[in-house]
């Protein structure tokens, strides 16, 4: 009777002691949210912020910023770092989705270009509810093997040379941006939708099908199956680099939508310590310099990160450039009213493909 | 008489009921009420997540009647079910056939074996591989130039029979299986008698073997159809630009702009249609059967 009793109290113990050392492990770690491939996830970074902080990084991912949103709403306490485009900042914020963050600590926040930094997209009533990281284009990206010399005009996309190996995002606001790109106007206000509409119905027969992930893309190219698309300059960057893809990206005379990547801190984040150390570690310029050597990525928001790259490197060089600076346009919070609006247009251009 | 009729089933059910209670209750836990959330859902105009202000609404449902952009695509959906539906027929039932009526012993095996096969594999690699074989340059174009002496070029990747061909061959086991099924069950004696009172071998099919077996060809008609109307995971693949059906739709309100409530509204209205449908065919089906 005696030893059962025994053999009973040792397994609680050992149920509690282990219980104990889980709750302490998961207080060491900080649980990432990112696109898959971006930078946080690549294992020499992990590794270096792991030996310097003993924090342990947690890798998840989504595949649109939606999901990204439903993932926070759905698993509050979960994640301890989200990464955002700027232009959801607003909606995450009005969601109680996200904290402000202390930015005092976080040694590198002073090096970020002001006017990123100073973004009213990531600054709500003095707090600051986003860092930013990188920024880069939706530009297009052609297939080198399908081109003699790079084209300079969107209207390249529409040529009936490239029927069936055309491929753009399916996202509707993208979509939607890019038509207003193609017809000359403001991706913010967008006045003229029918041009938009007429725009992107006479794109759809060009189209061999839609992309969601850069992995879609590069399989793409790599199978030869297409010749130009939307491409985000930090994936073409990428795919060249990292996967000796015959990708470049080409960024039209008529412009390009630009974006913002930002780190923000979830509400009921467990880890804020680590969370903060993660996001100074995005930030800093070693790992930068590393990421675009190694694998490839947009420009930093830091800019004692792009000063770090040789002085002919795409991201400093072309990037930087005031030329290309005139003709970016910086994408601007969307209204839900816009977005159920963008994807009806969407939808239904889809619908009538058939 | 009646009286001991009546005793006996009352004394079956209690007996009975230790047998039912876990299947009854691991459906009203697993289904039913993650379900009844889904109906609550539907009425409502935003989900109650992070203090959101939400109220009761029938708008969820409007939004299907008020845009053609919905009903244009639960048709194409309904004629996808359809025509895999018809494909699996063609294939499977005279597949069903040999395994039941021609092939005996360790044959029969081998071939049920081929059958079953596709169903240890994973829905999502099955559907890549397709992929593979029917791009341009992809296995199938490459070994049919290989063959034929004249060039051809094959790129059903992308396109609306890349989807059918993807999901027939999903489904088609079903159909094997349900038809095997009744036709096995078959007497022998049946067809040798009616071929011995002189009918034709297409005579014998057409009026003993096919009605007999027809049970099995509207279970596994049923079994197919339902599911592939609400497919959205192979025409996303492998439609391409024209992948967009009612099943992804509604995909795309859950994962991509997070509004269920709509998501789960058009997916009711998908469930009606699919039991208006049923139920209107089935005296017809009855009377085949």
């Amino acid at each position: 009777m005696r030893m059962p009793r025994l053999t009973a109290f040792l397994t609680a113990t050992a149920v509690f002691v282990s219980a104990f050392t889980l709750a302490a492990q998961a207080a060491e770690e900080v649980h990432v949210l990112n696109w898959k491939g971006y930078g946080a996830d690549e294992p020499w970074a992990v590794a270096n912020f792991e030996k310097a902080t003993g924090f342990k990084v947690v890798n998840d991912f989504f595949n649109s910023e939606q999901e990204m949103l439903t993932k926070i709403r759905t698993n509050p306490g979960l994640y301890d770092v989200v990464m955002i485009n700027a232009a959801f900042n607003d909606q995450a914020m009005a969601g109680k989705l996200i904290q402000p963050i202390d930015v005092s600590k976080l040694s590198n926040y002073a090096d970020v270009a002001k006017d990123k930094a100073g973004s009213p997209m990531l600054n709500h009533d003095g707090k600051v509810y986003g860092v930013p990281w990188v920024w880069g284009l939706t530009a297009l990206a052609i297939n080198e093997k399908s081109f003699d010399k790079p084209p300079t005009s969107i209207a390249e996309m529409w040529d009936p040379a490239h029927k069936g190996r055309v491929i753009i995002r399916d996202d509707a606001v993208e979509a939607v941006q890019f038509g207003a790109l193609a017809s000359g106007q403001n991706i913010n206000d967008i006045k003229d939708m029918d041009a938009v509409k007429a725009k992107l119905t006479s794109l759809m027969p060009q189209i061999k099908t839609f992309w969601s992930s850069e992995n879609d893309w590069n399989q793409m190219v790599a199978s030869n199956q297409i010749d130009i698309g939307t491409y985000w300059s930090g994936s073409a960057d990428r795919a060249k680099t990292h996967f000796k893809l015959p990708v470049s990206l080409v960024i039209p005379q008529e412009g390009s939508v630009a974006w913002l990547d930002a780190f923000s801190i979830p509400v009921g984040s467990k880890n804020v310590a680590g969370a903060e150390a993660f996001i100074n570690y995005m930030i800093d310029p070693k790992f930068y310099v590393e990421w675009v050597t190694k694998v490839g990525a947009p420009v930093s928001a830091n800019t004692k990160a792009v000063e770090a790259l040789p002085e002919d490197a795409f991201n400093r060089k072309v990037m930087g450039s005031p030329e290309v600076a005139k003709r970016i346009q910086f994408q601007a919070p969307i209204t839900d009213e816009q977005r159920e609006r963008y994807l009806a247009l969407w939808q239904e251009l889809k619908v009538n493909v058939k | 008489m009646a009286d001991q009729l009546a005793t006996a089933s009352q004394r079956g059910l209690r007996p009975a009921l230790p047998l039912l209670l876990p299947a009854y209750l691991w459906l009203t836990v697993a289904i039913f009420l993650p379900l009844s959330a889904m109906v609550f859902f539907s009425f409502m105009t935003d989900l109650p997540l992070a203090g959101k202000e939400w109220a009761f609404t029938l708008g969820n449902y409007a939004a299907f009647f008020s845009q053609s952009l919905y009903s244009t695509l639960l048709f194409a959906s309904l004629r996808l079910g359809l025509e895999v539906t018809l494909w699996c027929v063609v294939i499977g039932y005279p597949a069903a056939y040999v395994l039941a009526k021609v092939l005996k012993g360790r044959s029969r095996e081998a071939i049920f074996l081929l059958v079953i096969l596709p169903f240890w594999s994973n829905g999502l690699v099955r559907i890549f591989s397709w992929a593979m074989v029917l791009r341009e340059g992809g296995i199938l174009d490459t070994a049919l130039n290989a063959v034929l002496p004249f060039k051809i070029n094959i790129d059903l990747m992308y396109s609306y029979p890349a989807v059918i061909i993807g999901l027939v061959h999903s489904y088609v086991p079903y159909m094997v299986l349900t038809c095997y099924l009744t036709l096995q069950a078959i007497d022998d004696s049946l067809i040798e008698a009616g071929r011995s009172l002189g009918a034709s071998r297409r005579q014998v099919l057409w009026r003993v073997i096919i009605p007999l077996s027809m049970p099995g060809l509207i279970a596994g008609s049923a079994l197919i159809f339902v599911p592939v109307v609400g497919s959205f995971m192979e025409p996303r693949i492998l439609g391409g630009r024209t992948g967009t059906f009612y099943g992804t739709v509604i995909e795309d309100q859950f994962v991509a702009v997070f509004n269920w409530p709509l998501g789960a509204a058009l997916s009711f209205i998908l469930l009606a249609v699919v039991l208006i449908i049923l139920a209107l065919a089935a005296p017809v089906l009855r009377r085949a059967g």
